[in-house]
C-alpha cells in the first residue's frame, strides 16, 4: 500500500468528540498515523504479520492504521471507556474487528509519594507477548502527570519483543534518548512533525539490527 | 474479549500475590459468541510458545471446551487438526458479556460488549 492510500484510508476514522484534559487526551491524525505506521512497516518492516499492542490507543487511529498495512493482531489498551467505545464503532466500521481486541487498564498506579509508577503486576503477563509496540502516549504536561510518557515507554519495553514507535514531545527527547541507552534500547527520531509539537521516534534494541534512516519530509 | 487475551491477564490488586490463584482469572456467567477469523497459521505457530497453556486449557474446559490436549503439544506446525482447535479457541471465541473473578481474593472484572475492564478503585491498587 501507498502512504498517499493509507492516509487517505485513514480519513474516516472517527476521533474524540471532547478530548479529555485527564487524560492528555489528543488526536492522532491520518496524516501522523500513516506516517508512523507506513514507516514502520516498510523501512522496518514491523508490522505486517506482526502482533502489535497499541498503548493508550483512544479512538484506534494507530490499531487501525497497523490493521490496514496488515498487522496479524492488535491489542489496544486504553483507561477511557468513551474512547473504547468510539473504537469499537470504528473497528466494526473498518469490518476488522475480528482481528483487534481491546483491553479497559490504567497502566499506572501512584505510590504513597504520589508518583506514578508503572504496575507491573497488571503487565506480568503480558511480557513480551507482543512482536510491536505502537503509541502516541499522553505527554505528561499536565500537573500530576509528570513522568506518564516515561511511564508509556516503560511499558513498551516490557511488552514488546521488538520495535516500538511511539510520539514525544521534542523537548524531551536528550532525555529519552539517554534513557532508552539506559534501558539498552537505541533509539532514532523518525520524523519531526511541523503541524504539531510530537517528534515520531523508533527504538530498536541494541541487539538487533539497527537500520539508520532519513527523516520523512512532510 | 477473545481467550488470546485473557491468557495475559492477571488479578493486580494489591497484595493478591499467590501466584498459583491470581491467574487465571476466572471466567464466570459467560457469554460467548463466535466470530468468524480468518485462519492464519502463521500466527498461531508464532503465539503458541507464548501461551500459558495450563491456564488456557483450564479455562477452556470451565467454558465446556474439552479439546485442548491436557499436555503442551509438539509440533504443531505440523498438527492441521489442532491448529484448526487453537483457531477457534483463541481467536473465535469470544465472550461479549460476562466477568473475571480472581480466585486469590475474590475481585470482579467485568467484561462488557467484549471488553474486560482491568480498571482498579486506588485503594486497591
Ligand atoms: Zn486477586
Amino acid at each position: 500500500m501507498k502512504l498517499k492510500q493509507l492516509e487517505s484510508y485513514l480519513q474516516n476514522v472517527e476521533n474524540f468528540d471532547e478530548p479529555k484534559i485527564e487524560f492528555e487526551q489528543y488526536p492522532t491524525t491520518p496524516h501522523l498515523a500513516s506516517r508512523i505506521i507506513y514507516t514502520a512497516e516498510n523501512v522496518f518492516q514491523d508490522i505486517q504479520g506482526k502482533t502489535i499492542a497499541d498503548l493508550g490507543c483512544g479512538c484506534g487511529m494507530l490499531t487501525i492504521a497497523s490493521l490496514l498495512m496488515e498487522a496479524d493482531f492488535v491489542t489496544g489498551i486504553d483507561i477511557d471507556k468513551d474512547a473504547i467505545e468510539i473504537l469499537q464503532n470504528n473497528l466494526d466500521e473498518y469490518e476488522i474487528s475480528e482481528s483487534a481486541e481491546i483491553i479497559c487498564a490504567n497502566l499506572s498506579k501512584s505510590s504513597s509519594k504520589k508518583e506514578l509508577l508503572l504496575d507491573t503486576n497488571l503487565l506480568d503477563k503480558m511480557h513480551k507477548k507482543f512482536d510491536t509496540v505502537v503509541m502516541n502516549p499522553p505527554f505528561g504536561t499536565k500537573p500530576g502527570n509528570a513522568g506518564i510518557d516515561m511511564l508509556f515507554l516503560e511499558a513498551a519495553v516490557y511488552l514488546s519483543k521488538g520495535a516500538i514507535y511511539s510520539l514525544h514531545k521534542s523537548s524531551t527527547r536528550d532525555y529519552i534518548i539517554k534513557t532508552c541507552k539506559k534501558w539498552g534500547y537505541s533509539c532514532e527520531v523518525l520524523a519531526q512533525l511541523k503541524f504539531d509539537i510530537p517528534k515520531m521516534y523508533n527504538f530498536h534494541k541494541k541487539n538487533s539490527v539497527d537500520i539508520n534512516v532519513d527523516l520523512i519530509p512532510n | 474479549m477473545r481467550l488470546i487475551t485473557h491468557n495475559m491477564l492477571k488479578c493486580h490488586v494489591r497484595g493478591c500475590d499467590d501466584s498459583s490463584k491470581n491467574f487465571p482469572l476466572e471466567i464466570q456467567d459467560a457469554q460467548l459468541e463466535q466470530i468468524e477469523a480468518e485462519k492464519n497459521d502463521a500466527f498461531l505457530v508464532r503465539m503458541f510458545p507464548r501461551l500459558e497453556w495450563n491456564a488456557l486449557v483450564s479455562t477452556a474446559k470451565n467454558l465446556s471446551i474439552n479439546n485442548l490436549p491436557e499436555k503442551i503439544p509438539e509440533n504443531i506446525e505440523e498438527d492441521q487438526a489442532l491448529l484448526e482447535i487453537l483457531h477457534t479457541v483463541l481467536l473465535e471465541t469470544n465472550v461479549k458479556e460476562g466477568r473475571m473473578v480472581c480466585r486469590g481474593c475474590g475481585h470482579i472484572y467485568a467484561i462488557k460488549n467484549s471488553v474486560p475492564n482491568m480498571l482498579l478503585a486506588e485503594h486497591e491498587i
